[in-house]
């Protein structure tokens, strides 16, 4: 099985292949990297974020507006938070929350250290406290970006927003995510608002209560 | 390290995950003739790979030659992305490298055998653009192909271009 990597690919003969030099030094250093289980799963981040920017730009091209690119991104989003709770309840150890404050704080020190290496700071709470406001003084996702003039609506990072709805959906909390500061749109900061909407029961199939 | 290092892999996983379901679903919606969406992958994977090799040579020594290139690859640039180097690198000294990585960090929570092999390529096309993108800001214009026969291995094949 193959694939080409070229839109002009051509299929070579099978040239006589022969070992290179240096291929000792690698053998010796693999058999020291025979770890498992949770082991250290930091990487380069700037691999994620030049990633997550050729999405974007893939999806901009595919997509007529920014609307819909910013749809594309959510239910993505979506689609990686609704698998990455379980990741994250594996290798956290965190409970249940009790309350909205509790999920904040969760969702800030430990989730976001764990997933993007930074600490956002919880802050405007809703006098009810059903609603508050993730800071990013740094948003690891646009490292490298900057808008076009022309993309004024396209909420960049919109992935993060699906991510913690899909995610939280998971533990049985129905959440509004939305980006209301941006710094890329020239605020100082970038300000994620969650506002909590309702807990979402637990379905049992009918005639098993 | 630095902050560089602070990313997780899950979460980068999950990424490349959905990249290749999205390409993909244009792709069964008909939209796409059968190979154009491991085009769009590699296409994707081009642009990284390209951005990728700046941030990573910034600080190294100039390469003497094509083998240097290639062994930077396989050692320094394998070990940043998938944290594990390449763990045989063949070349016929014409041009064709054979780099094969025995336990593929985006194919070992897939399969390990035959399951899953029709679906192994989809996973594969983004990593080839990413060697290709690399090579190409180092000034070497290539194809980069890969094989599958048994799962989580795989080789990449790099066909230098001369210019």
């Amino acid at each position: 099985m193959r694939i080409w990597s070229s839109d002009s690919g051509r299929q070579v003969s099978e040239a006589r292949i022969e070992e290179a030099v240096g291929n000792r030094e690698f053998a010796g250093k693999m058999s020291r990297q025979t770890n498992r289980g949770t082991e250290n799963k930091k990487m380069n981040s700037e691999l994620f974020t030049l990633t997550y920017g050729a999405l974007v730009t893939q999806l901009c091209k595919d997509y007529e507006n920014d609307e819909d690119v910013n749809k594309q991104l959510d239910k993505m989003g979506y689609n990686i938070g609704v698998r990455l709770i379980e990741d994250f309840l594996a290798r956290s150890n965190v409970g249940r929350c009790h309350d909205f404050r509790e999920t904040a704080d969760v969702i800030a020190k430990v989730a976001f250290k764990m997933y993007l290496g930074v600490t956002p700071s919880v802050t405007n709470w809703s006098p009810a406290g059903d609603e508050f406001s993730l800071i990013l003084e740094n948003n690891p996702l646009v490292d490298f970006v900057e808008l076009p003039d022309n993309h004024s609506s396209l909420i960049y990072s919109n992935l993060l927003c699906g991510l913690l709805r899909g995610a939280l959906e998971m533990v049985q909390m129905a959440i509004d995510v939305k980006f209301v500061q941006d710094t890329l749109k020239g605020d100082n900061v970038t300000e994620i608002r969650m506002k909590f909407i309702k807990r979402i029961e637990e379905n049992l199939p009918a005639g098993e209560e | 390290m630095n902050k560089q290092e602070m990313a997780d892999e899950a979460l980068f996983q999950l990424l490349h995950t959905e990249m290749v379901s999205y390409v993909y679903k244009w792709a069964e919606q008909g939209e796409m003739e059968s190979g154009r969406y491991v085009t769009k992958l590699e296409n994707m994977g081009f642009r990284v790979g390209q951005g990728l090799i700046e941030r990573f040579t910034k600080d190294t020594a100039r390469f003497k030659d094509e083998l240097d290139v290639m062994k930077f690859i396989c050692k320094d640039f394998w070990t940043s992305v998938f944290k594990k180097q390449i763990d045989n690198l063949r070349t016929n000294h014409q041009g064709i490298y054979v780099l094969q990585d025995n336990k593929f960090r985006l194919l070992t929570q897939m399969s390990a055998g035959k399951q899953y092999l029709e679906h192994a390529p989809k996973y594969l096309a983004f990593t080839c653009g990413l060697v290709r993108g690399a090579l190409s800001n180092l000034g070497i214009k290539s194809i980069v192909t890969v094989e599958v026969t048994t799962m989580p291995a795989c080789k990449f094949q790099v066909m230098i271009q001369k210019m």
